[in-house]
């Protein structure tokens, strides 16, 4: 069974079809990097795959199951454009609500394991509204691997974090891997990507113009994907 | 029990981040205040009239003061796509709109305490003889509010005048609801029990509350999602 799979999904903004037949599949323990131009539809997919709209024909499926069913969401992560925090509110208290929300045993301790591995335990108390651009993507990243997903949805995950940041959500990307959880994420980061992903399908004007395994070339030269099949 | 826990969480949340903000309830509170003042000035309070109509212009505060605290439950979501995070939670659509409703119903009823004894001086009425049964009214007229205006909120936040919208939708469905509040509230404040001519407005107040309860439960998902 497909960890993932997007069966013949179109999506309408008024007349304009935003998304046209998408045929996708992610298997177990793979990572499929969606990449494309602005506009292509990765945004788009992304949010329909994590159940925040619904398609205007054809279906998803995450591990057999809809996105909107509770035990789906249970197994999903999702990292999008927004963090998804509450500036009002400290790290630790926000990591602790959703803990809370997940129905995590132990919310509170759990919030400030992640606070350590993301590196922002000295700040766990301070307001999210006095944290840098990068920290707020670290929380966002502990706040999308807190109750431990088997699936993980990130829309652009690299943005605005430095070196070090984006070595530690690599490093916890490959993690995931390894233990088996699957991963769909969109990019512009092509060479951050291709670097973790086993698969590749490339969106152009809502469509997919290529899916398949990620070969040596891409890794090598980033564009080669581009130039090969978008151009 | 899962479900009452979510729906705590979630009130839980919205209350926290408004006593730290202390946005919605100051706007609020301070609207209500001077709205008191200004009518006080403006009728006689010791003519009759004035006390006769004294609910209807209680309820009338109450209500814009209301939407002042209603607008904000959603868009309060909105910074930081905090509401993808609501929503791709494993928390079903009624418990997040049971919780954010609660929630509401607290900072509205915390304005109404305050604005009552406030009401009770300018206009020189008897409000405290009937106090648990104004009570009552009070809390019967607050929920039937903050359901209509936090379903509205839902409604209304992905769009730019949802600060106009937000009262264009609760004000007329709230009608019949606000219309027994103020006809129960003039009553009681005049000194005068709940008689056998005033229990139907008690009574249509409940009915308001459960319906509207029950069908927003069904249809924030909805509303939400699409």
């Amino acid at each position: 069974m497909s960890a993932v799979a997007v069966d013949g999904v179109w999506k309408f903004y008024g007349d304009y079809p935003a998304l046209r037949d998408i045929r996708l599949e992610a298997a177990p323990g793979t990572c499929l990097a969606l990449i494309g131009r602005n506009g292509a539809g990765k945004t788009t997919l992304l949010r329909i795959i994590a159940g925040f709209s619904r398609p205007g024909r054809g279906q998803i499926r995450i591990f057999g199951n809809q996105p909107r069913e509770t035990e789906t969401r249970r197994q999903t992560g999702f990292i999008g454009h927004g963090i998804s925090v509450y500036d009002e509110l400290s790290a630790l208290e926000n990591l602790t609500l959703y803990g809370k929300l997940y129905g995590l045993p132990d919310p509170r301790r759990t919030a400030g394991e992640w606070l350590e591995r993301t590196g922002l335990a000295r700040v766990a108390n301070g307001l999210v509204r006095e944290f840098s651009r990068g920290m707020r993507q670290r929380l966002a990243v502990a706040r999308a691997f807190l109750h431990d997903p088997k699936v993980l949805l990130l829309d652009e995950p690299f943005t605005a974090l430095d070196d070090k940041a984006i070595a530690v959500l690599q490093g916890l990307l490959r993690d995931a891997l390894a233990q088996g959880r699957t991963i769909v994420m969109s990019t512009h980061q092509l060479r951050e990507a291709l670097e973790l992903a086993s698969h590749v399908a490339l969106l152009t004007r809502g469509q997919v113009a290529f899916h398949g395994a990620r070969t040596p070339e891409m890794v090598d030269d980033p564009g080669y994907v581009y130039a090969r099949y978008a151009d | 029990m899962r479900f009452a826990r979510q729906v705590w969480v979630v009130a839980f949340k919205d209350l926290r981040a408004e006593l730290r903000t202390k946005e919605a309830i100051n706007s609020s509170l301070a609207f209500a205040l001077v709205i008191l003042l200004m009518f006080s000035y403006a009728f006689d309070p010791l003519a009759d009239t004035t006390r006769e109509m004294s609910g209807g212009l209680l309820w009338i505060v109450f209500a814009f003061a209301g939407t002042l605290v209603l607008n904000r439950s959603f868009a309060r979501e909105l910074p930081n796509d905090c509401l993808d995070g609501l929503i791709a939670a494993p928390v079903s659509g009624a418990a997040l709109f049971l919780g954010k409703a609660l929630a509401n119903f607290l900072l509205v009823l915390a304005v109404q305490m305050v604005s009552l004894p406030v009401f009770g001086i300018f206009y020189n009425v008897p409000w405290t003889r009937q106090l648990p049964e104004l009570l009552l009214v009070m809390v019967l007229g607050t929920w039937g509010l903050t359901i209509v205006g936090t379903v509205s909120s839902a409604l209304t936040v992905n769009i730019r005048l949802r600060e106009l919208m937000l009262p264009m939708l609760t004000y007329p469905i709230m009608f019949p609801a606000l219309l027994g509040a103020m006809q129960l509230t003039a009553h009681l404040v005049g000194g005068n029990p709940i008689d056998e001519d005033h229990y139907g407005w008690l009574k249509m107040m409940i009915g308001f509350d459960v319906i509207y309860t029950g069908v927003s439960m069904v249809l924030v998902e909805t509303i939400l999602v699409g």
